[in-house]
């Protein structure tokens, strides 16, 4: 795997340790996930044991350690998200992808995550699709969200 | 912008902007909060932006992207100045009409404006929707009028004037004195005197003292300090300089949540700009002082809200709470003294400085001063954020500003506090909003997290969410928090499952005293408190579940079953096109019936059904 990316991060931020979530953050953002050499990299500029920094990369569950999928989906289940359908719109995801949360797609098209607030409770419950907020989701339109993603992935079959 | 370094500076550079801003006849602000990015308006704003420019008029219309105004679910919100006109759900396509009409003919458009409780009054000005009608909006107010990206905005309304009073004209001493007076107590949920802490921090002995600034809003359902950072993060920055410098403090952070990308990006930017023209770093405005900050991210962990969990997250390592033998003001961010306070706390440090404690302390009840921000969500009409004075009753603000029930169903309590707080049954709802009545209830303020329930929502479920919310974000570093939450987790899944027995309860409410008398950190001493006032309150919900073996409000799947009304169906066979079960017959036009034994309780038939027709029971 091409690290280049690595060294311009580390350098960003001095390579500090106080920087350390914000270097792990910058890392996923480009790879995807934290690749296992990229963690090296940083335990060794930052003069850290690569123990304590599995332990931080494992903790925090921002992070992960395995390759996540193409298209981000996240759900808020905190307690305004909870008590007007969050739950409901989950299954349907979960029945949609055929996994669980944290999990990935065998064909590596979709990660589902599931967080605990957004802060956008006012029109929850609140679904993000890489990175684009949808309020007052249901599951229909849920659905209809996933396909659409889906059928561009098969080349426009559905 | 050069940079300032007198009092005389900053006043000539705040009367530029002014006058900068004068020759703009028109100013149209599109709230540009992640409430309303989520309903467009990114579109709204550039369909505004390509308008103006094609017709030539963007030297007379000012147009500003603001931050969070707390109508959210009324967004995209668009409001048009000197007019005062509020609209509200604006879409892309009624922008060339609030331009051809508004804003040349000045005419008024009834299809966007807020319509009253009687659907037959349109109200034009914010000030007199009932939602912002009640509210006092001390804090919050400025969101409305500033480019959070922009410090000219933020400096044309006054900003870092009270940051120049308090370093050119008081002593750290005066400034203490100051907030003690004015009677300010943390806004994240504890409440502990801001004043005072600031003061033991100044006392404690240390070459280099931190200030943090805590935007690690975990609590679910409260969002206050999303909005504030994200839209007006310049008095946050403003709070934090003056507090820094009363305290003594070289560096500072703000620790933000991962999970607010806006608020991180827009914190980021006042930082910089503020260091451009000398608010921030070397020698702020001439007066010798020296103080910076950086931002730090969080990583997803609720845990990382307590003190020194996050204290522990900044210095790069697992954030799992210590004991508080120690208090960080003595000994906090790497063995420094350290101060830590909530994003909404030093957003009001700059009013008290502006203002005067007396002024402040004029606000709210005898022990709880000034406003309080809620986020007030759920299951009730008007959703958003709400500023008022301490001492308002729940009523007003449920039934007042929130305008009561949103579909109907009677609402039967209002969770606030997150998961450290509890549930307060409508019965109590004349009880008045401050520290100690909410704590006296069973509840607490927290960092102003407050959920609406109705008739819809199962109390035991609600119980059972916040318990398996803890055990997930419990740091595990300690037993009866990460095994006791575990078991009080399993034995409401057994109540909610139909499992339940005679013992579940007292079992149920042993544990829970357990783990609250036992665990180290806030995490677990109060996470029983879900649990335990729901149980005070709505002990007969459970007895229902375990005696009864069903829930009233329809919620836990195995206790309930489906039917369709034959009287109401029409056959439209919507909810057998949906079923995921395939545990619906009937032919078209005809009335359906649901297969029991097929039947997986999802629901899914009755939120298609036009008809109403589908009943749970």
């Amino acid at each position: 795997m091409e690290l280049g990316a690595v060294n311009g991060i580390l350098e960003k931020y001095q390579a500090k340790r106080t920087s350390l979530i914000s270097i792990l953050h910058d890392i996923q953002d480009q790879y995807n996930f934290l690749p296992e050499t990229a963690l090296k990299k940083v335990a060794s500029s930052l003069q850290m044991d690569l123990n304590d920094l599995y332990g931080v990369a494992t903790f925090y569950k921002s992070f992960s350690l395995v390759p996540k999928g193409r298209h981000s989906i996240t759900l808020c289940l905190g307690t305004a998200c909870h008590v007007r359908g969050g739950p409901k719109v989950l299954r349907q995801m979960k029945k949609e992808l055929g996994i669980e949360p944290g999990q990935t797609t065998k064909d590596k098209n979709f990660s589902l995550e599931v967080v605990n607030c957004l802060g956008v409770c006012a029109i929850g419950p609140v679904m993000v699709v890489d990175g684009k907020f949808y309020g007052e989701m249901n599951w229909v339109r849920a659905k209809r969200i996933v396909e659409k993603i889906m059928k561009k992935e098969n080349g426009g079959r559905a | 912008m050069r940079k300032i370094k007198t009092i005389a500076d900053l006043e000539r550079v705040r009367e530029q902007i002014i006058s900068g801003q004068k020759k703009y006849a028109t100013v149209i602000s599109v709230c540009g909060g992640t409430g309303c990015h989520a309903y467009g308006c990114k579109k709204v704003r550039e369909q505004f932006s390509r308008i103006i420019r094609k017709n030539g008029k963007g030297q007379k219309i000012k147009l500003q992207f603001t931050g969070c105004r707390g109508f959210c679910e009324r967004g995209p919100i668009v409001t048009i100045q000197p007019q005062g006109i509020f609209y509200q759900k604006v879409q892309e396509k009624d922008v060339p009409l609030i331009l051809a009409e508004t804003i040349e003919k000045g005419k008024v458009l009834d299809h966007l404006l807020y319509e009253g409780k009687d659907l037959k009054t349109k109200v034009t000005a914010e000030k007199d929707i009932p939602f912002y009608q009640r509210q006092h909006r001390l804090v919050l107010g400025s969101n409305g009028l500033v480019d959070p990206t922009k410090i000219e905005d933020y400096l044309g309304i006054g900003g870092y004037r009270a940051l120049a009073r308090a370093l050119l004209e008081m002593t750290p001493g005066q400034i203490i004195d100051e907030v003690k007076d004015s009677g300010l107590r943390g806004r994240g949920g504890a409440g502990f005197p801001t004043g005072k802490k600031w003061e033991s921090c100044r006392n404690s002995t240390g070459d280099l003292k931190y200030v943090i600034c805590n935007c690690d809003e975990g609590d679910p359902g409260a969002y206050m300090d999303r909005s504030l950072l994200e839209g007006n993060p310049h008095s946050v920055l403003e709070g934090m300089i003056i507090g820094a410098w009363a305290i003594g403090a070289q560096e500072g952070f703000i620790y933000v949540r991962h999970e607010y990308p806006l608020a991180c990006k827009n914190a980021g930017t006042a930082i910089i700009q503020a260091r451009k023209v000398g608010l921030l770093g070397h020698d702020i405005l001439g007066s010798g002082f020296d103080f910076d900050v950086e931002i730090a991210k969080g990583g997803g962990a609720f845990v990382c809200g307590e003190s020194t969990a996050l204290i522990a997250s900044i210095e790069g390592k697992i954030g799992e709470p210590k004991s508080k033998q120690i208090h960080t003001i003595s000994q906090g961010l790497w063995g420094k003294p350290t101060n830590i306070n909530n994003v909404e706390t030093w957003a009001n440090v700059p009013l008290i400085i502006r203002q005067g404690s007396q002024w402040f302390s004029s606000i709210g009840t005898e022990k709880s001063k000034g406003t309080k921000i809620f986020s007030l969500v759920g299951r009730v009409k008007n959703t958003g954020l709400v500023e008022v004075p301490m001492g308002i009753t729940l009523k007003e603000i449920i039934f007042g500003i929130g305008g009561g029930p949103k579909d109907g169903k009677a609402i039967k309590a209002v969770q606030t506090g997150g998961p450290s707080g509890g549930c307060i049954p409508a019965s109590l709802f004349d009880l008045p909003v401050d520290y100690d009545s909410l704590t006296h209830a069973g509840s607490m303020m927290g960092s102003g997290g407050m959920i609406v329930l109705d008739e819809g929502t199962c109390m035991v479920d609600v119980a059972k969410y916040f318990v398996h919310f803890l055990r997930e974000e419990s740091c595990g570093k300690c037993l009866p928090c990460r095994e006791g939450l575990k078991r009080m987790g399993e034995i409401l899944n057994e109540i909610t499952g139909g499992r339940g027995n005679a013992e579940s309860l007292f079992l149920l409410e042993e544990l829970a005293t357990v783990v609250a008398d036992t665990s180290l950190c806030g995490l677990g001493k109060t996470a029983p408190n879900p649990v335990l006032s729901a149980l005070k309150y709505f002990r007969p919900e459970f007895e229902d579940h375990i005696d009864r073996k069903r829930c009233p409000a329809g919620v836990c799947t195995s206790l309930i079953h489906y039917s369709i009304a034959e009287e109401s169906c029409v056959g439209c066979g919507a909810c057998k096109k949906i079923c995921p079960a395939q545990a619906i017959a009937g032919k078209k036009k005809q009335s359906h019936r649901i297969i029991p034994e097929l039947c997986s309780q999802c629901g899914s038939c009755r939120d298609v059904c036009k008809m109403n027709a589908v009943w749970v029971q």
